[in-house]
This record gives structure tokens, C-alpha cells and sequence, in this order.
């Protein structure tokens, strides 16, 4: 007779596996749901369990589909090309200048919209941007794409992780974001010093190439302004206790009614940017990870993570928590993670965020698995130049956790009193 | 005679203006590249997203707009050297690419792309460094803007 405790790691592993590979592009729920059926019925969690988990998760995920149609709604009124336009002509044709703008304009797209919204709203923008100054994109892409991981510390909102942690710590907008800051800040300094020295010689050439004479997008007021009250709104939410994916929901509402009159999107278009599998992805995975962190992993575990909440201990909590993330991604990590830490206290919570947000940079998809795996089973149509990213990855990743640590550390003893 | 001339980001007005100087009548065949890794780059971080935000794909956008832009820069240096050329794209390593469209030609002209303050090897980039070194014809290596002085170069040792 198998047990419970081998047939939940079993599935987590099969989970993650077709994942990574998702065999003839399925969505990745096609594995996970009956994965958490059969933990479900050969006794690995109780349906209580079960449902308060979802009940957890849920709120998690509305957010996460409501922001994606938000800024994927701005984006269709022209808010990122906009930025694209502002950087292509605050830049003046420097390339050191650009990468600096790149790395405002991505800290505050992924803290405000979360990292999706750098991954693929903005990053396509910045390409565009670097070709209409006439500098090589490299520089400012890598920083995108870095910046989407290592800039979502500040706000719960920034990240899914975040999210996450915010709700099992009962920390408000407000509160996070005022002891996240410095962190935050912190790992934006060390990314940019790290790219301005990586990338020398990329931004050392500049202002060869006249700015084309694009037409001109004006801000698009409607948009802007609803993103701004949403933020607004997420602080308010926190004072009445209200979950902020209703306010996300409320600012996507707003430009979907809007984008709707004005023919900007289909009815169907909206209801695919919910991403319902991915929804239901995300609940099945957080029922198989919860029955395998109750069958013998949080014991396990419970050897290898600190006590205390002195600045090693949130070090190695941070450490722990990026290797994790490396090896099955970083949403796994925080549910694995978050519930030992939780016990631990604010610190060693917001440490594991640290290392779950900052430490995907180190392998270019935030998981040494998922890379090796998708390059050996089917993604050969990108070569990528794994040697590069990894360089990048050394360079910048295991320099910004310490110093956000530090930072974080340095915070609590600073805005402790408000948690 | 053939002319292939590197049409690469920043720098390619000065080759352009090189060709119009040192070859009116040659054939010309513009090249503009397009790197992968940038495409690779975009791709990955997607994929850690865990299909979220699947209705849109940032590497083929990315894609398109580096056609498009190489596109355009192809154009705008046909248009700077003021008669007809041959124009061509290519995808993958740049350094690769341009090494092998030499092979086809009589001489290459492209641009210095390092550190541009001092005269010296690390004027040149290290893919640019890779084509003069082994590019199989005549190569015409131009400095963007104007050349930094003798002065430059550090002093020789005792």
C-alpha cells in the first residue's frame, strides 16, 4: 500500500512536470485538477482543507485575472505606447539615459500592474522604443525582464506571491509597502549598477540613428486616471478590510464597459483574458502542494529552515526561498514555503518573498528545471544563449537578495512598530 | 565590385557615408541583423509566468518589431546613400550572419561599436570583433563620429 504522503509528492512532481513541458500546448490545468481530485479521494487532504485552501487562493487569483485584463485594456488605449514615447524622447538619443527611464517605467508598470503586465505589455514597447532612439535593444529588454521579477517587492499587488503572503500575514496595502520600499529600492540600485557595468559596451553607442518622426499618441487620460484610482483604491481597501481583487475588478470593470462602447474589444476577447484554466491551475496546484506539505514536507522542511527572525536567519529564509523558486518556480516555493514562515513571524515572510521574487532572475525563467526541461523536450526554436543569461543571473541575483535582506532588516527596525 | 555594408543599430550612418566616399560605383548589398537572444529573452520570461497572460505573446511581437525596425533601418540607409541597393535581413547570431554574407562579397564595411573614447581594441565589440577576425574578404573598418587622437592610447611601458 502506497501513502498518501508518496502519492501527493508523486503528483506534485507529475504536475509541475507537464507544466513545464505542457505536452501539445495544453493548458497547464489539464494535469493539475485531476491531480488534486485523486489527492483529494485517496485521502492525501480533507475536503475541508481543500475548500479553506481554495478559499484562500481565490481571492489571489480574481486579482491576478482582473489586473491582466486592466492593464491589458490600458494597453489597448495606448497608456504603454505612450511610455514608450515619453522614454523615446526624455532619452535624447542616450542609451544610459534610456536604460535608467527602462527601469523607472518597468518598477512602477510591475509594482502597480504586476510582473505580467512588464512581461508582455511592456517589454515589446521597450523594444520598439530602443529602435526609435536608434540604440540596441539588449540592454533595455534584459532589463524588462529582470525588473518584472526583482521589481515586484513592493506592493502586495505587484506580485501573485506577494498577494499570497500579504493575506497569510493579515498585512494591509499601506503597511507592506511602506516596510517593502526600502528592499524594494534597494534591489532597483543593484540591478541598475549591475546592467550599467554588464552592458558597457551596449550603452556606450548611441544617438547614431535619428528618432523617426512617429505620429505622436497623446496620454490616454480615461486609462491613466482609472489606473490611478484603483491604486487609491487598493489603499482604501486595506483600511475597510475589503480584498483588493474587488477594487481590480471594479477599475477592469470601468475600462471594459468603455472599451466596449468604443468597439476597442470583443465580448469574448474579455472573457479569455480571465484565463479560467489558469484559475483553475492555480487552485488544483495549492490543493496538491498543501496535501504534500502536510504529509511530511512542513516536517522536513522544519529541519532545514531557520529559527529566530535575526538578520541571518531572514538570510537564509531569503536563500532557501531562491533556490526553491529555481528549482520548481516560484509560486510552488511560496506555497511550500509560506506557511513555515508565517509561523516564524513578518520577517522571515517577507524574507521568503524576497528570495521567491528577486531569485527567479538567476536562471532566465525562474527555474532551472523548467529551462533544462523546455530546451530538451521541445522549445528548440529559440536558441537561447544560456551561458548569457546565467552570467547576469550570478551577477546580479545573489547580490540583490543580500542587500534586499539587509534592507528588509534594516526596515523592520525602522516600521516594525506598524505591522 | 561588391560592397556589403553592416547596417547595424547606431552605427550605420557612418558606414553608409563611408560607401558614398570610398566606393561611388560599387554594387552595394545593405545587411541589417536580427539577434535571437533578445527573442529568447522575452520568450523565457513568459514562460515563467505559467500561461498566465496567454493572449498575447511578447517574443513574437518582439519578433515582428525586429523585422519591422531592420526593415526600416535597411530603408532609411538606402534612402542616406542615395541609390539603389540590395537589402537583406537576416535572424540569428549577428556575428555568424555577417561572417557568412562576406563570404560573398569583395569587401565588408562595418563600424567600431565598443568603447569609442580611445583608440585601441576594446573600440571594437566582441561580435564586431569576431566578423574583422574572421570575415574571408577585403574589410573597411569605420569610426562612427570622429576618431579620439593619439593621445589616446596609453603611453608605451618602460
Amino acid at each position: 500500500m502506497i501513502g498518501a504522503e508518496v502519492v501527493a509528492a508523486v503528483l506534485l512532481v507529475a504536475v509541475l512536470g507537464f507544466a513545464v513541458i505542457r505536452p501539445g500546448k495544453l493548458p497547464e490545468a489539464v494535469a493539475a485538477v485531476p491531480a488534486a481530485l485523486v489527492v483529494l479521494f485517496t485521502g492525501g487532504i480533507s475536503p475541508d482543507r481543500a475548500l479553506a485552501e481554495s478559499m484562500t487562493l481565490l481571492p489571489v487569483v480574481g486579482f491576478l485575472a482582473a489586473v491582466l485584463v486592466l492593464s491589458e485594456l490600458c494597453a489597448r488605449d495606448g497608456l504603454f505606447e505612450w511610455a514608450g514615447q515619453l522614454m523615446a524622447r526624455r532619452s535624447a538619443g542616450q542609451p544610459q539615459r534610456l536604460l535608467l527611464l527602462v527601469f523607472a517605467v518597468a518598477a512602477i508598470t510591475t509594482a502597480v500592474l504586476s510582473l505580467d503586465a512588464t512581461v508582455v505589455l511592456l517589454t515589446p514597447v521597450v523594444f520598439a522604443t530602443a529602435g526609435r532612439v536608434g540604440v540596441r535593444p539588449r540592454p533595455h529588454v534584459y532589463a524588462c525582464t529582470h525588473l518584472a521579477n526583482a521589481g515586484s517587492l513592493l506592493l502586495p499587488v505587484s506580485n501573485l506571491t506577494n498577494l499570497l503572503a500579504m493575506t497569510a500575514l493579515g498585512l494591509g496595502f499601506a503597511q507592506s509597502g511602506l516596510v517593502m520600499s526600502l528592499p524594494w529600492l534597494v534591489v532597483l540600485v543593484v540591478e541598475y549598477f549591475a546592467f550599467r557595468w554588464y552592458f558597457a559596451a551596449d550603452l556606450r553607442l548611441g544617438a547614431g540613428a535619428p528618432a523617426s518622426a512617429a505620429p505622436t499618441v497623446p496620454l490616454p487620460v480615461f486609462s491613466a486616471t482609472v489606473v490611478g484610482l484603483t491604486l487609491v483604491g487598493f489603499v482604501m481597501a486595506s483600511f475597510w478590510h475589503v480584498e483588493v481583487a474587488w477594487v481590480a475588478a471594479a477599475g477592469a470593470a470601468v475600462l471594459a464597459v468603455r472599451a466596449l462602447q468604443r468597439r476597442q474589444v470583443r465580448p469574448l476577447e474579455l472573457l479569455k483574458g480571465l484565463n479560467l484554466p489558469f484559475l483553475a491551475f492555480v487552485l488544483a496546484l495549492g490543493i496538491v502542494v498543501r496535501a504534500v506539505v502536510d504529509n511530511g514536507l512542513a516536517e522536513l522542511m522544519g529541519h532545514i529552515v531557520p529559527s529566530g527572525t535575526s538578520l541571518w536567519a531572514l538570510l537564509a529564509w531569503a536563500g532557501i526561498a531562491a533556490i526553491l523558486a529555481n528549482l520548481v518556480n516560484n509560486l510552488p516555493a511560496v506555497l511550500i514555503l509560506l506557511p513555515l514562515a508565517v509561523g516564524s513571524g513578518v520577517g522571515p515572510a517577507l524574507a521568503v518573498l524576497i528570495g521567491v521574487n528577486v531569485g527567479p532572475n538567476l536562471t532566465y525563467v525562474g527555474s532551472l528545471a523548467t529551462l533544462l526541461w523546455r530546451r530538451i523536450v521541445h522549445d528548440h526554436d529559440h536558441e537561447a544563449p544560456l551561458a548569457e543569461f546565467t552570467w547576469l543571473g550570478l551577477l546580479t541575483t545573489p547580490l540583490a537578495i543580500v542587500a534586499a535582506v539587509v534592507a528588509l532588516w534594516g526596515s523592520l527596525q525602522l516600521f516594525g512598530g506598524v505591522l | 565590385m561588391k560592397v556589403l555594408v553592416w547596417i547595424a543599430e547606431a552605427t550605420w550612418p557612418s558606414c553608409v557615408d563611408t560607401v558614398s566616399e570610398l566606393f561611388p560605383d560599387a554594387d552595394v548589398r545593405l545587411l541589417a541583423t536580427v539577434p535571437t537572444d533578445v527573442v529568447a529573452q522575452t520568450a523565457g520570461a513568459r514562460i515563467g509566468l505559467w500561461g498566465r497572460g496567454t493572449s498575447g505573446n511578447p517574443a513574437s511581437s518582439v519578433t515582428e518589431l525586429a523585422q519591422t525596425a531592420a526593415r526600416d533601418r535597411l530603408a532609411a540607409a538606402e534612402a542616406r546613400l542615395g541609390r539603389p541597393a540590395e537589402q537583406e535581413v537576416r535572424s540569428g547570431r549577428p556575428e555568424r550572419d555577417v561572417t557568412a554574407a562576406a563570404a560573398e562579397v569583395d569587401v565588408l564595411v562595418l563600424a567600431r561599436d565598443g568603447d569609442l573614447s580611445r583608440l585601441g581594441p576594446r573600440s571594437l565589440d566582441k561580435h564586431t570583433r569576431f566578423v574583422v577576425d574572421h570575415a574571408p574578404c577585403r574589410v573597411v573598418l569605420v569610426w562612427p563620429g570622429v576618431a579620439p587622437g593619439l593621445a589616446s592610447i596609453p603611453p608605451p611601458p618602460d
